[in-house]
């Protein structure tokens, strides 16, 4: 493989029925960076049916230029289908970093590119540089097991590819009016040729917890010890009308379904303010948070690496310090006329 | 039907300690146990076979001590293991595990068939789910991640109907087998295992493959050096300046602590017009 051959950064545009999915946006704000460093074109890879009006949002979103594959055949993701179509493009074009959300679907398709061109992927990454010197990319992640984040390079082989999760990365501002070259493609498979089909999509749109919308998040970690101590933290949200958020640990006690876990393998959050109550601090807790607002910790352990992260801190036992928080916020909102009504 | 799960021990990340020091990984503190996905992957094969009959196999890569993992396995209701171990697949990322795991299967499927290849969504102490789907392009399988309900599978057709998770919601996809899936937790619970499962599992010998072992095996594509990623620098998460603590007594932080969310009063103003 001729390494030098490989030029510009790429990112995979997923869309859900012709809307571009955030992370997507989020990734050509980064790869805007990525690009500008190297001199090269940031590009989309589009897929899907009835997606010919995307390419104008793109463009204002940072690309230079948006590959397209506009297809019946491609309307729903399929790992197969997919996969073809951009292991194709990638061995026509060749891009030197390619990026993908670490979404179900953008996982799935980036592992399976990987493979089919041979070549190195990142998965789950929160930090994305460039060493100008080798010209490199550099992701980052949070490391096995602990307080360790790791740089993982793929020197010898292109495309270098990484997965980034959703929230981490910031859009740019939109730049209405500004243009680039939209490139057709092709994808040469029949439907009878294929081994998978998608019977049914069943979207729900009721979502009730909405962590990453959310303005204020209660979260709570293995301090709260068992259903009592979890039921505090949530009264506290209750009171403040906050959405609650735990940690790994609180969700594999069965204290709260999956859908509330912040972190690495949760939800990535942004809220304005951000409690963390009884939570250690780990690194796979905080990459998920650590764009808060504020942070405010709540810890019997004045080491806990919590309190590297957070903005304010008490360090103090949570038994005693929540229901005291409980009973001053309902005090105080009353004023500031801010108590929920539940209308 | 002949269901090959891929199984890998790991440390339970979940204890293991780093030291603050020297902010590496206490491993010893660890102990080894058998991926947890991989786990729900087993007892899923267990539950088509019940239906469907047939011979589960657990292929696994890693030291000799993963026997354990195996025998877990055995517990659970597999029928036959296989552990790949050798040398040459040390430091092995996810494109050079793949390899090798095809390789193994490879074999397998020379003595029999294979209609289904499970495996975890992801390993907890990598959490990359990167496997699964390179075996799946390696051996021209279709690959499946994400699943949470497998909902008929019909043997004599050769056919597989599977919930897959996505963002917002399911979908349900077909495939022809054989196919690959990765599962997620929610798709069963483990069940306890029966004693005849137990006192087998004891005993249990699996079989140990070493590279010799495998059949037209490019020793360039495996390891170190089949694996395009290295990593870099390690360092500790970057220490912002620190919480600001609160000081005096539970009244008086409680009260300090409110003050200073009460600064960000139009968060908690009625939205007008609602
Ligand atoms: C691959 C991988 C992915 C992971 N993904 C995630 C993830 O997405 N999200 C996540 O959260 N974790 C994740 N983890 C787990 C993470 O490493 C930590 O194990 C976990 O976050 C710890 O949860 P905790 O802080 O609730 O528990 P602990 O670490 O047990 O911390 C409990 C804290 O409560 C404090 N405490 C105890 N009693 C009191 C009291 N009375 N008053 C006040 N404070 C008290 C203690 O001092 C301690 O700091 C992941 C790990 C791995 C290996
Ligand atoms: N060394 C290994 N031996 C057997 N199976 C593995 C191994 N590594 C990964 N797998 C399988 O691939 C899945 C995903 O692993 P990973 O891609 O490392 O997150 C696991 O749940 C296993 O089913």
């Amino acid at each position: 493989m001729k390494v030098e051959e490989y030029k510009g950064v790429w990112v995979f545009i997923e869309q859900i029925e012709g809307n571009v999915v955030g992370v997507s946006l989020e990734l050509l704000g980064a790869g805007r960076a990525l690009a500008d460093k190297l001199e090269v074109d940031l590009c989309g890879v589009l897929l899907g049916q009835n997606v010919k009006h995307i390419p104008k949002q793109l463009f204002e979103y940072g690309a230079d230029k948006v590959y397209v594959i506009d297809d019946p055949i491609l309307e729903n993701y399929r790992s197969e289908t997919y996969m073809k179509a951009v292991g194709d493009l990638v061995r026509k074009y060749k891009p030197e970093i390619f990026l993908y959300g670490a979404t179900s679907n953008g996982k799935d398709l980036a592992s399976a590119v990987a493979t089919e061109v041979m070549t190195g992927l990142t998965a789950d990454t929160t930090m994305l540089d460039i060493d100008l010197e080798n010209r490199f990319f550099e992701a980052s992640r949070p490391a096995f097991g602990g307080n360790i984040m790791a740089t993982i390079l793929c020197k010898k082989h292109r495309p270098q590819m990484a997965t980034v999760r959703s929230k981490v990365m910031k859009a740019i501002d939109p730049q209405p009016g500004r243009t680039g070259e939209v490139i057709q493609e092709k994808i040469k498979i029949k439907e009878d040729d294929l081994r998978t089909k998608v019977l049914q999509i069943v979207r729900d749109t009721s979502k009730k917890v909405n962590l990453a919308e959310a303005d204020i998040i209660v979260s709570a970690g293995k301090g709260v010890k068992d259903a009592n101590g979890f039921k505090l933290v949530c009264d506290l949200a209750d009171v403040l009308n906050a959405t609650v958020g735990a940690s790994r640990d609180v969700v594999e006690a069965g204290l709260i379904g999956h859908a509330h876990q912040v972190g690495q393998t949760g939800e990535t959050v942004t809220p304005k303010l951000y409690f963390a109550i009884g939570i250690s601090g780990a690194v796979q807790h905080v990459v998920g948070m650590n764009n808060s607002e504020t942070i405010i910790a709540i810890n019997n352990d004045p080491n806990a690496q919590i309190f590297n992260a957070a903005h304010y801190g008490i360090v103090g036992d949570l038994f005693e310090i929540v229901p005291l928080l409980i009973q001053e916020f309902k005090v105080a909102l009353k004023e500031v006329g801010g108590v929920k009504t539940h209308a | 039907m002949h269901i090959v799960v891929c199984v890998k021990q790991v440390p339970d990340t979940k204890v293991i300690k780093v030291n603050p020091k020297t902010n590496t990984l206490d491993r010893s503190s660890a102990p080894a146990i058998l991926n947890p996905y991989d786990a729900h992957a087993v007892e899923e094969a267990v539950r088509i076979k019940q239906q469907h009959g047939g011979k589960i196999t657990v292929v696994s890569m890693g030291p000799p001590q993963a026997i354990n993992a195996i025998r877990k396995c055995i517990e659970i209701g597999a029928d036959e293991g296989v552990l790949i171990s050798d040398r040459a697949f040390a430091g092995a990322d996810t494109l050079a595990t793949s390899y090798a795991l095809t390789k193994a299967i490879e074999k397998v499927q020379k003595q029999e068939p294979i209609d289904l290849i499970l495996c975890g969504k992801h390993a907890i102490d990598g959490d990359t789910g990167q496997v699964g789907p390179g075996i799946a392009r390696r051996m021209s399988i279709p690959p499946i991640t994400n699943v949470i309900k497998v909902e008929n599978v019909a043997s004599k057709e050769g056919k597989v109907e599977v919930r897959r998770k996505i963002e917002n919601g399911y979908e349900i996809l077909q495939s022809t087998t054989p196919c690959l899936l990765t599962v997620e937790k929610e798709i069963n619970e483990v069940a306890y295992s029966p004693l005849p499962n137990m006192i087998k599992a004891a005993k249990y010998e699996p079989a140990v493959w070493s590279v010799k072992d495998l059949d037209d095996v490019d020793m360039t594509k495996l390891g170190m050096k089949g694996s395009p990623t290295v990593v870099g620098k390690m360092w500790p998460p970057a220490k912002s300046a620190g919480a600001k603590l609160i000081e005096g007594d539970a009244k008086s932080q409680v009260k300090q602590l409110i003050s200073i969310v009460l600064e960000k009063r139009q968060l908690f103003e009625q939205k007008g017009g609602r």
